[in-house]
């Protein structure tokens, strides 16, 4: 204190020490926020109460009293009798030791399934490199390329000593990343593309047409699309074409996010203010350099929440395609419960698939959130 | 078609200097909706010449400046600028994007981009300057407008100010021809005015081609070689500094110098 005092100019109020705070510890931040009256201190009591016998009993079923594996009989068939006498006391796990490759890989070759596994691996690799910014450059297209076409020769094969395995064998996790994964990443520059289009002051043509494409594709549920994608589109090409049911539903896929991405996309367009295109404009930049240079960067990063948003969505909705008959993780999921001995170990299975979709899903909203605070730190206001 | 001379007829509101003009205004119309804003507005300014536009809000002063480097288009007359007539074609309009500096009453500053990011920008996409010489030339302008050491900042980090002498420098990277300027210390705390106006003043005196929105009369007396009143889209009168404030002849321009006055 008196150090302070010392060094203050004549004159002026000197600096003093911050008074001790009387709200620090861990004590004090629970008597604020959970005992601060007996009416807190109760619903506090009673709230606690109840989530410790969930978790209790969670443990239990999920721990203590689970199955971890059953016997097996001559023929190789499981004798799950031990699973259903412990019923609603312990979790029989045994079935997924028993189903996860049927799950993740769906009906690809048995023998085979160290391909999809690699691309799962290789999808989980290109995530992660795309989310580090170093590599947000022009080499970037490049290593997705690659890596597509390095996907697609492993899941299809027909070359380089491996076996042909149509798309019709393909099932599973991978089904799902290829889904989610192009779909996005096609219909991102997409949407892109089309929120511009539709703020075009100059091309009344374009926006005509991009206005058009959205309200009536968003004007469709996935459901209906997809089912035109998979039955009406083939009646519509000449004999003999045939384009596969996987493209045709990734198209759809891409179609539909598409006009939803370019919805959010524009409304950061929008939120950006006219002054930092009016900037560029008096500075001479073409349409395309004001657009990369200066909107962009600016307006992407004002929809990061809301682009993840639908990011998180579609990754879920690629499920959908169970309808047209494809065989991604959801539906691999309800053949591996079809199986006679397993049929009643349903939540087991569902549990693994919601801590895998719940995986995807949080890497995404932590990344996104990360992404912000990196991006937001650079200018602050 | 685009190489024109000066026109036929006498233009009013003329420089009496003889060097050539860089802008010519020949009976400029333009609407907004309904909303006629500009009309007939003739003037020319002369090389080297500094031009000072004043009148009350909603005059119309900023929309004539921004016809000058084509942010607004006009409907009706021509417009002059460096030889080039301002037309809807593209390659007119690049031309003199890159000879017509401006500045922004709020700056405009890209708050994504460093200030040397900022200064830079233009230099290396439009001029296709190597990234190293575009840095030399920012730094340069950057000295010039006295905030070399924030070169490595974002916008946000600076005063408004500071800001707005980044605003100044960028456009001097471009090397143009021509200032214009809306408004530069309207949005300004009062003790950052000064700072700005310092810079707008070394660089009139450094001989730039200044078309200048403001109503900062000490700053008009000091380096304007003529200043333009705008009223209700039209040019009033125009004449010296110290002609058009000490003996208005207007009772327009009467008016608006009184009100001026007092909210001085
Ligand atoms: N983009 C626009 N759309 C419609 N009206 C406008 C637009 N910009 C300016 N105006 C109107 O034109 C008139 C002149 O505006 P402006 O040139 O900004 O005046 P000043 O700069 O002298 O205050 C005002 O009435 C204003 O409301
Ligand atoms: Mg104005």
């Amino acid at each position: 204190m008196s150090q302070t005092a010392a060094t203050a100019d004549k004159g002026y109020t000197a600096a003093r020490e911050r008074p001790p705070s009387s709200v620090a510890g861990p004590v004090a931040w629970l008597r604020t926020n959970l005992f601060s009256s007996w009416l807190s201190t109760a619903v506090t009591l009673l709230l606690g109460y109840l989530i410790l016998r969930v978790v209790i009993s969670f443990i239990s079923w999920a721990l203590l009293h689970a199955i971890w594996s059953v016997p097996y009989n001559a023929q190789g068939q499981p004798d799950t009798s031990a699973c259903i006498d412990a019923r609603g006391i312990g979790a029989c796990w045994a079935i997924i030791g028993n189903k996860y490759r049927l799950i993740l890989f769906g009906r690809y070759p048995y023998a085979e399934q160290w391909r999809p596994a690699i691309c799962v691996v290789l999808f989980l690799a290109l995530y992660v490199v795309s989310a580090i910014r170093a590599f947000w450059r022009p080499v970037l297209v490049l290593i997705w390329i690659a890596a597509l076409a390095v996907i697609g020769v492993l899941m299809w094969g027909g070359t380089l000593g491996l076996r042909y395995v149509p798309e019709d064998e393909w099932g599973g996790l991978p089904i799902t990343l290829i889904l989610a994964t192009f779909g996005l990443a096609f219909a991102f520059p997409l949407s892109v593309l089309v929120a511009l289009g539709r703020r075009s002051r100059t091309l009344p043509a374009v926006r005509m047409l991009c206005v058009l494409y959205v309200e009536l594709i968003r004007g469709v549920p996935l459901i209906a699309l997809l089912f035109m994608a998979s039955v009406m589109f083939p009646l519509f090409m000449p004999e003999g074409v045939n384009v596969n049911k996987l493209l045709r539903a990734q198209i759809a896929i891409i179609l539909f996010a598409a006009a939803y991405l370019a919805e959010v996309v524009r409304g950061g367009l929008q939120a950006l203010p006219k002054g930092q295109a009016e900037a560029a404009d008096a500075l001479g930049l073409s349409y395309w350099q004001k657009t990369g240079v200066i909107i962009l960067p600016q307006a992407l990063r004002l929809v990061i929440p809301p682009l993840v948003n639908t990011f998180i969505g579609f990754f879920k909705d690629t499920s959908l395609v169970l309808i047209v008959g494809m065989f991604d993780l959801l539906m691999m999921g309800k053949v591996a419960l079809s199986d006679p001995p397993w049929q009643s170990f349903s939540t087991e299975v569902y549990l693994m698939l919601a801590v895998i979709y719940i995986a995807f899903c949080f890497a995404m909203s932590k990344y996104s959130r990360g992404l912000e605070r990196e991006l937001g730190r650079a200018h602050r206001r | 078609m685009s190489q024109t001379s000066v026109t036929e007829h006498i233009i009013p509101h003329m420089v009496d200097t003889n060097k050539p003009p860089v802008i010519i205004l020949d009976k400029v119309n333009k609407w907004f909706g309904p909303l006629h804003v500009l009309r007939d507005v003739s003037m020319t300014v002369a090389e080297k010449e500094r031009v000072v536009v004043c009148g009350p809000s909603g005059s119309g002063k900023s929309t004539m400046i921004r016809c000058i480097n084509r942010l607004e288009s006009h409907q009706e007359g021509r417009i002059i600028v460096d030889r080039t007539e301002l037309t809807d074609d593209l390659r007119s309009l690049d031309t003199i994007r890159s000879e017509v500096g401006m500045v922004f009453q709020s700056f405009n500053l890209f708050p994504h981009l460093t200030i040397l990011e900022n200064c830079t920008l233009a230099p290396i996409w439009v001029r296709k300057m190597p990234k190293a010489a575009a840095e030399d030339v920012a730094m340069s302008f950057l000295t010039r407008v006295k905030i070399p050491e924030q070169a490595k900042k974002y916008p946000g980090q600076l005063s408004g100010g500071q800001q707005q002498r980044v605003a100044i420098a960028r456009a001097l990277c471009m090397r143009p021809k021509i200032m214009l300027f809306d408004e530069p210390t309207s949005a300004l705390d009062p003790e950052m005015i000064k700072e700005v106006l310092d810079v707008m003043i070394e660089l009139a005196d450094s001989g730039m081609t200044m078309v200048c929105v403001t109503h900062e009369m000490g700053f008009a007396r000091q380096v304007a070689d003529r200043v333009v009143f705008m009223d209700r889209g039209e040019i009033v009168e125009s004449g010296r500094p110290e002609q058009m404030f000490g003996e208005p002849r207007t009772d327009r321009l009467k008016l608006f110098l009184s009100q001026i006055l007092r909210g001085h």
